[in-house]
């Protein structure tokens, strides 16, 4: 991207008009935008997601939902949840989210793990696992406040939800996007999903009579890369563990990034005191000790 | 007390026999035994385990400083896999030593007060330490009473993070996380200390975990109460007979 930025023509001898992208604004950061009014529970996207990345079956059980299995696995990457919500006045909503990893401006899974290189985040915003540098720990579910990362115990490694940052690297949209026969998912640069996502939730307000109707982006965890339009923005949680306010432990922040280097070295710095202690102090030997030269220890 | 204690005094003596009989102490003139065989042996397997957690937690404590530390264990996927068996072995071994040292180990008066002397023993200013030090001093007694709180710890957060946050939730291997990083940062402390005294801090101290055996110098010096216990000759008087007898030698 930055390469092509630097050979765009931004003057042209003999040329009257102002250059060919001339004020073009490029804008790196991609983004999911799902709108949760829209969804009608196809499980396209599903099927889309499955087939793309290659996914071995997945057993499942039913639980008198429509929901295809209870959560997301390390071989099922986006899953629908069907979530039914009595409002006040008595009526019924059968809400639909599409669940799947929200890419985090700011990643906990990425702030936990120890393992160097098996989570990165790219410019456009997305966040991988490489699992050949995973190590398996899983402390990557404990710091992902949205319960994302699976841990598969056959291979020992960690996954989940890539964006298809492998179709994206090819100007592709992900599976899942190009799947939705509603409209429901777009897919586009995080300026223009947000100007969407918030186009649509006036509309919701205006004229739909959902007051509440707002976008989906924490700035709790910076904002994510997959953002939802919703009926009633103020409760996000009817949605089946969507957090209101998302919160990366703070063992994977403070602790880990502060207290764990600055404790680890006064640890070590114990190794370097007991140096100067010899040196000052010199050992406490058995007694007697021999006469010194100078004969100074001879009595008490 | 007695029925639950009489079984391990049996266990322990059980143990102590048979690693007798497959190892060997010797003692020379002007000796004590110390630490006999299944103490030493136990002592070491506890080390090794202790070591091979240490360095297999290394890499994933501290990555970017200690990274080069999981290639020892075949790479940070090895190092994850065998670092709670070394854990497991570390605490079991150490139960052992536990039950082997139970006795010597527990408080009593004159501990407290070399404790709050111990500025003066550490400093040297002491050449020998207080007539009430027993077979442990108080320094090795709340080593050992803090490696047994962190083995305590240790279990509970260690299972915990090798289970994982899908069996006992994000919130409680986040806790466990510090906790485990807190207990091993004293115990890397603790280890500085121990293997400083036990080598070039107090010499004498290290073939009593080799050999088995100590100087009767180093058992008066170091331990007076043990020495006039296996002894029975008071530790004061031993000294001032072998500094009068070096000094008669010198003149001789």
């Amino acid at each position: 991207m930055a390469d092509r930025k630097t050979l765009q023509a931004v003057m042209i001898s003999g040329h009257t008009n102002p250059s060919p992208g001339f004020a073009m604004q490029r804008d790196l950061e991609v983004c999911k935008l799902v709108d949760t009014t829209t969804c009608i529970g196809c499980k396209a996207c599903e099927v889309a997601c499955v087939e793309w990345n290659d996914m071995p079956f997945t057993p499942t059980t039913f639980d008198n939902t429509y929901q295809t299995m209870p959560q997301t696995t390390a071989h099922f990457w986006n899953l629908i949840k069907f979530n039914e919500h009595q409002n006040p006045d008595g009526t019924i909503q059968w809400l639909m989210r599409k669940d799947q990893c929200m890419h985090c401006a700011d990643p906990g899974c990425l702030a936990a793990c120890p393992a160097d290189g098996a989570i990165v985040k790219y410019a456009n915003g997305i966040v991988d696992f490489n699992q050949e540098n995973c190590i398996g720990c899983e402390f990557c579910v404990s710091g992902c406040p949205f319960d994302i990362p699976r841990f598969n115990p056959a291979t020992k490694r960690v996954y989940k939800c890539t964006l298809c940052s492998d179709r994206v690297g090819e100007g592709l949209e992900p599976a899942c996007i190009k799947a939705c026969p509603t409209g429901c998912l777009k897919f586009g640069s995080k300026d223009d999903m947000k100007f969407i996502a918030e186009e649509r939730a006036k509309q919701l307000r205006d004229n739909f009579g959902w007051q509440n109707a707002g976008v989906y982006d924490p700035q709790s965890v910076g904002g994510t890369h997959v953002i939802y339009v919703l009926h009633d923005a103020t409760d996000p949680e009817r949605y089946g563990s969507l957090p209101k306010n998302p919160q990366i432990p703070w063992s994977y922040t403070w602790w880990k990034w502060l207290a764990k280097p600055v404790f680890g070295t006064f640890a070590l710095l114990g190794g370097l005191g007991i140096l100067i202690h010899h040196v000052i102090n010199g050992p406490r030997l058995p007694q007697p000790e021999p006469p010194k030269k100078d004969g100074t220890n001879v009595s008490f | 007390m007695s029925a639950s204690s009489g079984a391990i005094e049996r266990f322990d003596d059980k143990a102590r026999q048979t690693f007798e009989s497959a190892g060997r102490t010797t003692v020379y003139r002007g000796e004590l035994v110390r630490h006999p065989v299944y103490t030493r042996a136990l002592h070491w397997t506890v080390a090794l385990f202790f070591f091979l957690a240490l360095f297999s937690g290394f890499g994933i404590y501290l990555p970017w400083l200690f990274r080069w530390f999981t290639p020892i264990f075949g790479g940070g996927q090895l190092s994850r896999i065998m670092h709670p068996y070394f854990g497991v072995g570390f605490v079991f071994f150490f139960a052992l030593q536990v039950l082997n040292w139970l006795q010597p180990m527990l408080w009593a008066p004159g501990d407290t007060r070399w404790m709050l002397n111990i500025k003066a023993i550490a400093s040297g200013q002491e050449k020998v330490d207080p007539p009430e030090t027993g077979f442990f001093n108080a320094g090795q007694k709340v080593m050992f009473w803090e490696i047994v709180a962190g083995c305590i710890v240790y279990i509970i957060t260690g299972t915990i993070l090798w289970a994982g946050a899908k069996t006992f939730g994000g919130i409680a291997v986040a806790v466990s996380y510090v906790l485990h990083d807190i207990s091993a940062l004293i115990m890397l402390g603790g280890i500085f200390i121990h293997i400083y005294q036990s080598t070039f801090g107090e010499p004498g101290t290290f073939q009593a975990m080799v050999r088995g055996a100590v100087s009767e110098a180093w058992a008066w010096t170091f331990h007076p109460a043990w020495y006039k216990q296996v002894t029975g000759r008071d530790p004061v008087q031993a000294c001032e007979e072998a500094r009068r007898a070096m000094l008669s030698n010198e003149r001789r």
